[in-house]
């Protein structure tokens, strides 16, 4: 079983931006993103979202997001997505850098979401 | 109470018209508490909606409100995308069971509520529809009552959205999702054979 990680933002410059810094602990975990709606305005898109989980090489992912909205998106994704997709409410850049590094590192799930807790930020 | 292809369609067009009529007003509600864009969003949504339903007139009123959900899914961008095209997608699994419309509201209803997570009181549409969705089926819905539905999330502190991140200072201003609910049970009383 591989882990990856979907990214999710409002903007797409974010969702973009994120994986570079991801990628200095990360460099063999695949990452996808979802930025922005379908024409490219501020906001998000199920549509890329489902793009982005089945353009992800792993076979689980970890999905981290900004703000509310994406979320709603993502859950609605999710159910329409064969794949095994796990939600994390936790702050977008910290969350994702602390899955990303420990991914990488060869960690379970199980005990990635441990070091998730903590960064839990939303409802 | 009986939602058809044809109520359901002329329904569509009228919220629509009143969407775009209003987008700016929409808009400016969203601007003190939230990002500005919410009459835009829905306006480019029920545009999208209405193109649909004129290009191929749904087979049956399931087709329909799947059509309108997807539509709204896909082009409104901001949080009202999911809200609006759950609630629409709720009701077209009901309308294999019913065509009662109050039924299919009572399904919309909590489709938004499992989708946002919000509670009457949060300062979201689900003040609206909460109140609303019961009037519907007592076949007691009236202007007045839409208006103070819509009015009352004024004094509300959000708690959901935009405007939770504003906290206290979200008070004194109207939710923006709720206006344009309004619109959607007032263009209800608009549809000759709908209620």
């Amino acid at each position: 079983m591989s882990l990856g990680i979907t990214l999710v933002s409002h903007v797409s410059d974010i969702a973009e931006g994120l994986p570079k810094l991801l990628k200095q602990v990360a460099k063999d975990v695949p990452i996808t993103t979802a930025g922005g709606t379908n024409d490219g305005d501020i906001g998000t898109s199920m549509e890329k979202i489902m793009t982005a989980f089945s353009e992800n090489d792993a076979d689980e992912i970890l999905a981290f997001y900004d703000l509310g909205s994406a979320k709603m998106n993502l859950e609605m994704a999710m159910e329409m997505s064969d794949k095994k997709v796990h939600l994390y409410n936790a702050a977008f850049i910290e969350g994702a850098y602390t899955a990303a590094s420990l991914i990488q590192a060869g960690v379970s799930l199980d005990d990635i979401e441990k070091q998730l807790k903590p960064l839990i930020v939303k409802e | 109470m009986t939602l058809t292809v044809d109520t359901l369609t002329t329904w569509m067009n009228k919220f629509g018209e009143k969407v775009s009529e209003n987008k700016q007003h929409l808009s400016d509600l969203d601007t003190p508490i939230g990002d500005g864009d919410h009459g835009f969003n829905m306006d480019r949504g029920m545009k999208a909606v209405n193109e649909k339903l004129a290009a191929s007139k749904p087979q049956d009123v399931t087709a329909g409100l799947k059509t309108i959900a997807m539509a709204l899914i896909s082009t409104v961008g901001g949080a009202s995308g999911p809200l609006y095209g759950t609630a629409f997608l709720e009701m077209a699994k009901k309308s294999s069971s019913t065509d009662d419309l109050s039924e299919l509201l009572e399904a919309a209803l909590a489709g938004i509520k499992m989708r946002g997570g919000a509670k009457p009181g949060d300062k979201t549409l689900v003040d609206v529809w909460e109140v609303l969705v019961p009037e519907v089926k007592n076949g007691s819905l009236d202007k007045d009552k839409i208006k103070k539905a819509v009015e009352s999330t004024k004094d509300m502190v959000a708690k959901k959205g935009r405007a939770s991140y504003l906290g206290e200072r979200s008070k004194g201003h109207i939710d923006p999702g709720s206006e344009s609910s309004g619109y959607l049970f007032e263009t209800m009383l608009e549809t000759e054979g709908l209620l």
